[in-house]
């Protein structure tokens, strides 16, 4: 998998087909990222398991912490990673250890680690880094464009009336394969810098 | 749902837009409102967090400027835009996210003079300290770098004489310099240059030009090219720090490659309150669909009056790009392959009393303050649009006591030549 631009269509088969959601670094505090991409994931219909060992005991949005993937009760479809890049490892690595395997393997913006991502696809997981799947499924669904962000999609037909809580379709038709090439560059160059 | 990519004029007419959910209208609707109803206390509080995406009130967002925002964002190839109430509204606002009082930046010193204006006068007494360049001398960009240096600010055809920018040369000075470079497109649109393509990480526009281009409405807009990492070295604390009005959330960390935009949304807009009228943004989507169209007749009309001045005994010199002969064309052959934009200069041999008497026997040239639209126009910089400039300041920006500036109209040629021939003749 090419690491630096992905096509739309592996994305929106990922948010498509999974249904449920490790989000391994979950704040409850709530002006933290990963507290509104798990709610809004939630809002959305996916089945959200908190990870965070700071927080055994409390609930996330109604949902028990877990302090770590191997005390998720139910298989899990993906793992939404809210770590540092030097973090991600040890998380792959553990979600190598659960049965079934998770199907997905999902960094967050900012987080990237290569070889993790070949560790991970070596056993058929598909992965995705530096992307936020809140932004992806807003972008995807058109959602996104009410704050002027480029969804690089087109569609002539006529959408429910959004409402909060529903699953959108993402299935638009998508502009150039989802890529913006002059921001993939840019990311694609810091991340050789750095 | 093919991954394919549509052209320019597809993007035009569909990019952001989508039939209407609640009654299926198709023209985009003109949502005329000034707040919008929340679902809840927990939803309410969810978007003025930054949490959701969604309406509030139409100072920080609107469903109809939306669909312009994603538009112009999808011609220019980035990845969000902002739509406020001007051009000279888009550089406050983009301005104000880059620098603190004492910050300096610099700016090309071939501009729109309105822009010259607000560069030296209102800024200046913001603390944001303006350093000219000359961009026909890439040096004089690398040599104005200090400390404080947070952008730069080029035209991409530079008004009033539309000579053409050389942006690739100064987008290595600014990341070199780890600043933003900043293009005011206007006077291409998306059409003829793409400046993120050449390397710009910021565009702006006066919407009232060529991308609106019936000359009726007022607009400005702002374009995040997803191309610069705000988070390095504080130097842009707007995008990289927590912000205490939204509970300590970083702009750069939660947002990611569209952070500038949601910036000049949440800080700027917000702040400083430059909101577009939704009925505004109606007029330009409906001039956008014919951009295409409307641009290239625009160049084709422009080339021929040029052609025509440049052969005639009344006039002293022309300056379009477009012209085999102009000083900048080969950077015009380069950037805009497709015509070098419709708004240039020439000089009579008259002078400045030559120029007046050619105003005033135009019949179908108006004459006024404005460019980029259908009709064609015409005015004297040096008495008008340039007039706050001193002498030295006006013959460096192009606009000379013997300069006369057109912007060439979707007219028939034959039909502008005519009444320039009239003109100069009589």
């Amino acid at each position: 998998m090419n690491h630096d631009a992905y096509p739309d269509n592996y994305i929106r088969g990922i948010l498509n087909s999974v249904k449920s959601i490790a989000m391994v670094g979950a704040s409850p505090v709530n002006v933290r990222p990963s507290y509104f991409a798990f709610k809004y994931l939630a809002q959305r219909g996916y089945d959200m398991i908190p990870v965070n060992p700071g927080h055994v005991g409390k609930e996330l949005l109604g949902k028990p912490f877990v302090a770590s993937l191997s005390d998720i009760d139910r298989p899990v479809d993906m793992i939404d990673i809210f770590r540092n890049s030097s973090h991600i490892m040890p998380v792959v690595e553990e979600a190598l250890t659960l049965d079934p395997l998770p199907k997905v393997i999902w960094m967050q913006l900012g987080a990237r680690d290569d070889a993790a991502a070949l560790k991970a696809e070596s056993v058929g997981i598909k992965v995705v880094m530096n992307r936020c799947p809140k932004i992806e499924y807003g972008r995807l669904s058109s959602e996104i464009s009410w704050m002027g962000v480029n969804s690089r999609t087109l569609s002539s037909k006529r959408p429910p009336a959004p409402t909060q809580g529903m699953r959108l379709s993402l299935n638009r038709m998508s502009v150039g394969g989802g890529e913006t090439a002059a921001s993939d560059r840019a990311a694609k160059n810091k991340t050789e810098q750095s | 749902m093919s991954d394919r990519l549509p052209g320019f004029s597809t993007l035009a007419v569909h990019a952001g837009a989508q039939p209407d959910p609640t009654t299926g209208a198709r023209a985009t609707p003109i949502y005329q409102t000034t707040s919008f109803v929340f679902n809840d206390a927990d939803h309410a509080a969810s978007l003025f967090g930054l949490q959701a995406f969604g309406n509030i009130y139409t100072r920080i967002g609107n469903p109809t400027n939306a669909v312009l925002e994603e538009r112009v964002a999808a011609l220019e190839g980035g990845t969000a835009a902002l739509a406020v109430a001007s051009g000279h509204a888009a550089q406050v606002v983009v301005l104000q996210q880059l620098l603190q009082p004492g910050d300096e930046f610099i700016a090309a010193r071939k501009l729109y003079g309105g822009s010259i204006n607000q560069f030296t006068h209102a800024f200046k007494s913001f603390g944001w300290n303006v350093v000219w360049a000359d961009p026909d001398d890439i040096a004089s960009f690398e040599r104005a770098v200090t400390p404080r240096t947070k952008a730069i600010f080029i035209e991409s055809i530079a008004n009033p004489a539309g000579s053409i920018t050389d942006i690739e040369a100064i987008s290595t000075v600014a990341r070199k310099a780890g600043v933003p470079l900043i293009v005011d497109n206007t006077l291409a649109s998306p059409y003829l240059i793409r400046p993120i393509d050449h390397g710009a990480d910021i565009v702006v526009h006066s919407l009232t030009k060529f991308l609106g281009g019936h000359g009726n409405s007022l607009g400005g807009i702002i374009v995040d090219a997803g191309t610069f990492d705000w988070s390095t070295g504080g130097k842009y604390p707007m995008l990289s720090e927590p912000r205490p009005e939204y509970h300590g959330i970083r702009l750069q960390e939660t947002f990611g490659n569209f952070a500038f935009a949601i910036a000049c949304r949440v800080l700027g807009l917000r702040d400083l309150g430059p909101a577009l009228s939704p009925f505004n943004a109606f007029m330009i989507l409906t001039g956008i669909e014919t951009l295409p169209l409307r641009m290239q007749k625009h160049c084709d009309n422009a080339k021929a009056v040029a052609e025509f001045l440049a052969g005639h005994p009344a006039v002293a010199a022309v300056n379009y790009a477009g012209l085999a002969s102009d000083k900048y064309n080969q950077l015009a052959r380069k950037y805009a392959p497709k015509g070098a934009g419709a708004v240039f200069t020439f000089s009579l041999k008259g002078g400045y009393d030559a120029g007046v008497s050619l105003v005033s026997k135009l019949q179908l040239f108006s004459h006024l303050a404005n460019v980029g639209d259908t009709r064609s126009l015409v005015i004297h910089p040096a008495s008008t649009t340039h007039s706050q400039l001193d002498d030295a300041a006006k013959v460096k920006s192009g606009a000379g006591p013997d300069v006369v500036r057109l912007s060439i109209g979707i007219e028939d040629k034959e039909d502008l030549i005519a009444d320039l021939e009239q003109a100069l003749g009589a």
